[in-house]
């Protein structure tokens, strides 16, 4: 339990294992349509055997939704016609994603990362065609949002950069985590929890994927925030 | 530790340190006969390889295919790591020293599943100013002093590191008040009353803090036994290293933290309590004029006298130090961590070490 009032919010390693049970867990409760979330242990250490509590979160496999009428400018409408099939407007739904069964399918790989430097989750991505072949920036900002897309052109070096991932090794695009803390820190202490004067470490990767999601137009149910007292 | 004016002795020859590189342009882009000869250049240690390619590309234009330049370094056919300084890839990979350290450029055919994107200079501004953003959160739990930087000032910083200018670096790194690093036993030597909490107010004089470092370690194990360096196995891929990219915090309340402390923070597992038994033998051997083989996690340097701590471990260890290298040099492991820091550290405020270890038994995973 963090106390709210002197609360800079960060949180520390262990914290990130147990917010990221709590999320995989109500992920797999909910049961969206996307695929599960699945704790990835590792050590960077050679020579020795890892620890279960050091690790990421992994989802991958992700084929993102196809954007709801609503959340489009004029202009790009004419480019969405071109993806998406003409059924796809039987299935849109607020509340459930929808899968875009068209032949140019795009997948997506998403790490969650825990960040010792600026201790808050970090999200790495990758994109791929369906035959495995690495997608770069200029196909990723068709697959995402409008607005996203701006900021991925507008903002190249501070908000969503490639990098190596901690991990593997390997470059991976990442949303940069600077300014987590500020955004996380009204997140939480403005939620409806008057009389309640500390944050559960559980809602931390809830609330936190509640944003960053939005980013690739993945909108987490609002139940799904409400719901972490049951946990 | 007079920041104000020139900087210390050990801090000059640092920003004054630099790799003899003879670079080599790649057979597969050599389009004229002869071959064109290498290029010989001095490449800064604090710097980056793609800002050396203004001055090498003349050497090689006349020879390129057509297209367009993606330039990339590569080392016995290890793509190299652009945002990683040119002194740390040379002290990581050069197991023995090789002057002059002979690399292959590239024109063409850039690994982008294997390196990230560098589009020349600009590219590495922006790595450079996102590692110094990250090492201000660390050290401030903020970016704000970076962020807050006039347009002027951040030009003069990263021009003072593309010209390894250090007056000029010192002169307005010091308005970021990402301070110097002290402790308890160094405070109580200087006799100053100056705070031990972190800072992000904005006094006049640069604050003395404890807390939390920035450090960059890069591991490279050897997992043969292995006499002369020159036999090292070469790096044929970044598999074979481990990064790890983890704060560092000091602590202790009136003992020095030395660099041994640090490089046991991040690294617990190699430092177990093994050493225990073998203590009174060290000393014995010490005593003799020879060096220890052993590091002592009771000993403080005011008991110890002279340990030389180059070596470490017990055979009961499945992985060992060998040693560790920063800015080229094997410090002693007795150094208290805050003069490491200050002296030693890179412009962007990260302090990088390369640690050389020897895996005693085969990994099993």
């Amino acid at each position: 339990m963090i106390s709210i009032s002197s609360w800079d919010g960060t949180l520390s390693a262990a914290e990130f294992y147990v917010a990221a049970c709590a999320f995989s867990e109500l992920w797999k409760k909910f049961n969206l349509a996307l695929p599960q979330w699945s704790w990835i242990p590792s050590s960077k250490r050679p020579g020795i055997p890892f620890n279960h509590v050091e690790g990421y979160l992994s989802m991958e496999n992700v084929i993102l939704p196809s954007f709801e009428q609503e959340d489009y400018q004029g202009d790009d409408l004419m480019e969405k016609e071109e993806y998406s099939c003409s059924n796809v407007d039987e299935f849109i739904d607020d509340a459930i994603l929808v899968q875009n069964y068209c032949h140019e399918v795009n997948h997506y790989d998403f790490h969650i990362v825990y960040s010792t430097s600026y201790r808050v989750p970090v999200l790495y991505f990758r994109a791929y065609r369906s035959d495995g072949q690495t997608l770069l920036s200029d196909k990723i900002e068709k697959d995402i949002p409008p607005n996203s897309a701006k900021l991925l052109t507008k903002s190249k070096w501070t908000f969503i950069t490639q990098e190596d991932h901690p991990q593997l090794n390997r470059p991976w695009y990442t949303l940069h985590p600077c300014g987590t803390t500020d955004w996380m820190k009204l997140l939480l202490t403005n939620e409806d929890s008057v009389g309640q004067d500390e944050v559960a470490s559980e809602k931390y990767l809830v609330s936190w994927f509640s944003v960053v999601g939005q980013v690739f137009g993945l909108k987490i149910p609002f139940e799904m925030l409400g719901n972490i007292g049951t946990l | 530790m007079d920041s104000k004016g020139g900087g210390t002795e050990a801090q000059k020859f640092v920003w004054e340190g630099a790799i003899p590189l003879q670079i080599h342009l790649h057979d597969s882009e050599v389009t004229t006969l002869p071959n064109p000869p290498p290029a010989l250049i001095l490449a800064p240690r604090l710097g980056y390889l793609p800002l050396l390619v203004p001055k090498i590309k003349p050497f090689f234009s006349n020879s390129l295919p057509p297209g367009v330049d993606t330039v990339w370094f590569e080392y016995k056919g290890l793509p190299l790591k652009w945002y990683i300084p040119t002194g740390v890839l040379f002290d990581l990979l050069c197991a023995e020293a090789e002057r002059p350290w002979n690399l292959t450029v590239h024109f063409r055919g850039y690994p982008g599943n294997i390196l990230t994107p560098c589009e020349g200079v600009d590219s590495v501004k922006w790595s450079f100013i996102n590692a110094l953003k990250e090492a201000a959160y660390i050290i401030n739990g903020n970016c704000k002093n970076i962020m807050n930087m006039s347009q002027s000032d951040q030009a003069d910083l990263w021009h003072s590191v593309l010209n390894g200018n250090m007056e000029a670096y010192l002169r307005v790194s010091s308005k970021l008040k990402l301070g110097t690093i002290g402790d308890d036993y160094s405070l109580k030597l200087n006799s100053t009353s100056k705070s031990r909490q972190r800072t992000s107010d904005t006094d006049a004089t640069a604050p003395i803090r404890t807390g939390r470092i920035p450090v960059r370690l890069y591991i490279r194990s050897i997992n043969e036994d292995i006499d002369d360096l020159e036999d090292a196995p070469i790096v044929d891929s970044w598999d074979k290293i481990s990064y790890i990219n983890r704060p560092v915090e000091i602590w202790g309340e009136g003992k020095c933290f030395t660099l041994y402390n640090a490089v046991k923070a991040l690294l617990p597992e190699l430092f177990a309590d093994k050493h225990l038994l073998t203590d009174n033998v060290s000393k014995a051997e010490m005593e003799d004029g020879q060096q220890s083989e052993e590091i002592s996690s009771l000993r403080s340097p005011e008991e110890g006298g002279e340990t030389s701590t180059e070596h470490a471990g017990s055979p009961l260890d499945t992985a060992e130090i060998k040693f560790l290298r920063i800015q080229g040099i094997e410090p002693k492991m007795e150094i208290p961590f805050g003069w490491v820091v200050n002296n030693l550290m890179n412009p962007e405020h990260y302090l990088h070490i390369c640690v050389y270890i020897k895996v005693v038994e085969p990994i099993t995973i």
